[in-house]
């Protein structure tokens, strides 16, 4: 029996296909979020690398910011409840999931079975989100997925302290101005942004074990500033983007089998 | 008689409501003093002047409700007026700059009072209002209660404001204080808060409860502005009997089911309240408790003025973080409610910047699990609907988790 997930995001379209709720058929992302192609593309990618049809797909769950636009799903469920099920699925001894999304944060608290059992998300503002890193990424001429990587190199990171992204893309130049160098300035965006997230999980409560989801935890520069501001591990799952939608094509398959 | 001429208590209220403002404009022209008041002044000393009051806090949320309130806003900002101050102050100031609101307006004060049992901020407000309109202000200064009960010390000091107020109010008003319609106000001010708090208190153990909770943001506005008034005392009985008309055939006013009941914290976003209302009538969400409406419910005996002064004192921004949870507790026990959404209400600083911790320690308290989203009273720019939804169906999520799994998490968070 095959389920589908499907994650609707601001920045990206992010899917998967399950089979009898544990194997992993198949999984897709496109880097163009909702009100886009995006998640018609998402859709057509994985039934055409799993070789199945829109038929074979006994259920449909929909997560993300678009997922009340989106016509044809069973259900939609919130992206809070599907990455703790996601991510619960891929690392089972999770207690903590720190989640930052194109436009949010969310730090979730789960029970020992997995289920979300308390959360916060950001609060004023959207500073600190995966765009957050896309503006700096490009007053730094440089591709977001490089920003951790150069980042590591740093040895004297600067003090980024404006939380409005504006302000902060202002001292980024300032920087650039001054001629310091760009991995100084990456691992300072990084602690920046630690910091803020941090300040919210321990609002929730940490509990072990960390996992870290969402397109901005494939930047390992962020991981270790958050691992440095909790003074704990972080586990970073492979599927790291794509636990959402993984969780939803979880809750599809629980759905049938209610 | 035909079901759309039926009174019913809402038309009833709206309509003195109505008559609140309608006075005050008719008093204006006849050259009788008109107030202004922060919404829990004692307005009894007030009423018994027989002078009319309005209350600027009412008309912001009003005509932020009709989408009037940013343009007022813009136009107390570029007098000069920070962002930061409250909406409601900000759509007070702008309402003056501008001459008048195009959907509810009011006539321009001849003396203004404030308390700031509710708010610090006011103060200040007030103090402009004064100056700038060359007014006099009746000011009563309740002091904040840092150790639970009311001390007596606090009331002496509130009661010597208030004679001081009638000693103001007389020169305001050419006319001498009399202490036996004060007597009479008080009698009908304190009735009103009880029918008020009884109203409030019938969705206890009833499901589903007999209204939609957002009615009472409807109900409240007499609560607030015609409080010391026999109207007022009608319109609430009237309203409890068609609660109790609900409980008793199991009926309800709200439209929506209710599958969970929820505790939401703080003043409404009034540019988003019919958003806000589809939203929790979406996921089957009622709110069953609140605070908030709970400052108006103010209770003492007749002539008992150290009783009127430890009512208006205890208000729940008045007390500290301890009491404060108190009242968050008994309101979640009393609602029976499974869950709380905090209103990270970017205006009300004394009511907002204490949740982080009130929030967890709720929690502690009661287990149940909650939730936090940005906004503002009357500024629109604060909130976002996408971020409100998926913050109200991730708390649903985790009640209705709660609820299949007995009313709790899997184990202790």
């Amino acid at each position: 029996m095959y389920t589908m997930g499907l994650d609707f995001g601001s920045t990206a379209s992010k899917g998967v296909v399950l089979k009898d709720g544990k194997e992993i058929v198949c999984t897709a992302i496109i880097t163009s979020g909702t009100g886009t192609s995006g998640p018609e593309r998402v859709k057509e990618k994985l039934l055409k690398e799993s070789n199945l049809l829109e038929s074979d797909m006994e259920a449909v769950v929909v997560t993300g910011y678009g997922r009340m636009t989106y016509q044809g799903a069973k259900k939609q469920i919130s992206e809070l409840s599907c990455h703790a099920k996601g991510v619960h699925f891929l690392v089972p001894d999770v207690g903590t999931v720190i989640d930052i999304g194109g436009q949010d944060i969310k730090a979730l608290l789960l029970d020992k079975n997995g289920n979300l059992s308390n959360f916060v998300m950001n609060d004023k503002c959207a500073a600190g989100t995966g765009r957050f890193l896309d503006v700096m990424a490009g007053v730094l001429e440089t591709e977001v997925s490089m920003l951790g990587e150069i980042s590591m190199m740093s040895k004297a990171p600067v003090n980024i302290s404006s939380t409005c992204t504006v302000f902060a893309e202002s001292e980024v130049i300032s920087h650039l101005s001054a001629g310091v160098n760009k991995e100084d300035i990456i691992a300072g965006i990084h602690i920046s942004v630690a910091g803020r997230v941090a300040a919210l999980a321990k609002r929730v409560g940490i509990k072990d074990k960390v996992v870290m989801v969402g397109g901005v935890a494939k930047n390992i520069g962020v991981v270790k500033a958050m691992e440095d501001a909790l003074g704990k591990n972080i586990e970073v799952p492979k599927l790291a983007q794509l636990t959402g939608a993984l969780g939803a094509a979880l809750f599809a398959f629980e759905a049938l089998n209610k | 008689m035909a079901e759309e001429n039926k009174i019913t208590a809402m038309k009833m209220i709206n309509g003195l409501l109505a008559k609140s403002y309608k006075e005050a404009w008719e008093a204006k022209e006849k050259g009788i003093p008109v107030g202004w008041s922060t919404s829990v002044f004692p307005q009894e000393i007030v009423e018994c002047f027989g002078l009319p009051l309005l209350y600027p806090e009412n008309q912001a949320a009003g005509v932020a409700a009709k989408k009037e309130s940013l343009s007022l806003q813009e136009k107390a900002e570029s007098r000069g007026y920070s962002i930061d101050l409250c909406a409601y102050a900000r759509t007070n100031f702008g309402l003056l700059e501008n001459g008048g609101s195009e959907n509810l307006n009011m006539p321009k004060p001849d003396f203004v009072c404030c308390c700031n049992n509710i708010c610090n901020e006011v103060i200040k407000w007030y103090e402009s209002l004064a100056r700038e309109l060359n007014i006099p202000l009746i000011m009563i200064d309740a002091a904040y209660n840092n150790s639970g009960e009311v001390s007596q010390s606090r009331i002496d000091y509130f009661v010597e404001q208030f004679k001081e107020a009638a000693n103001q109010l007389e020169k305001i008003s050419g006319k001498k204080f009399d202490p036996k319609k004060l007597e009479e106000v008080m009698a009908i001010s304190s009735e009103n808060g009880k029918l008020w708090k009884e109203s409030m208190s019938l969705s206890k153990d009833v499901y589903p409860a007999p209204m939609n909770g957002f009615d009472l943001f409807s109900y409240m506005a007499v609560i607030v502005c015609y409080r010391g008034k026999k109207e007022t005392t009608e319109a609430f009985k009237l309203l409890i009997s068609e609660l109790k008309e609900h409980i008793k055939n199991g009926t309800t006013s709200n439209r929506c089911e209710e599958k969970y009941r929820i505790m939401m914290e703080g003043i409404p976003c009034w540019p988003y309240i019919g958003y806000k209302m589809k939203s929790f009538g979406k996921y089957g969400v009622n709110m069953t408790g609140s605070v908030y409406p709970h400052a108006w419910a103010l209770v003492y005996e007749k002539n008992d003025l150290d009783g009127l002064a430890r009512a208006y004192c205890s208000m729940f921004n008045n007390v500290d973080l301890n009491k404060m949870t108190d009242y968050r507790v008994n309101a979640l026990k009393d609602g029976n409610c499974e869950g709380v959404f905090y209103h990270m209400n970017r205006s009300c600083k004394l009511m907002s910047f204490i949740q982080y911790q009130m929030a967890r320690e709720v929690h502690e308290k009661t287990g149940l699990p909650y939730a936090s989203f940005d906004g503002d009273q009357a500024d629109p720019r604060a909130f976002s609907d996408a971020q409100f939804e998926t913050r109200l169906q991730g708390l649903v999520e985790v009640m209705e988790h709660q609820k299949e799994n007995g009313g709790k998490a899997d184990d202790n968070n």
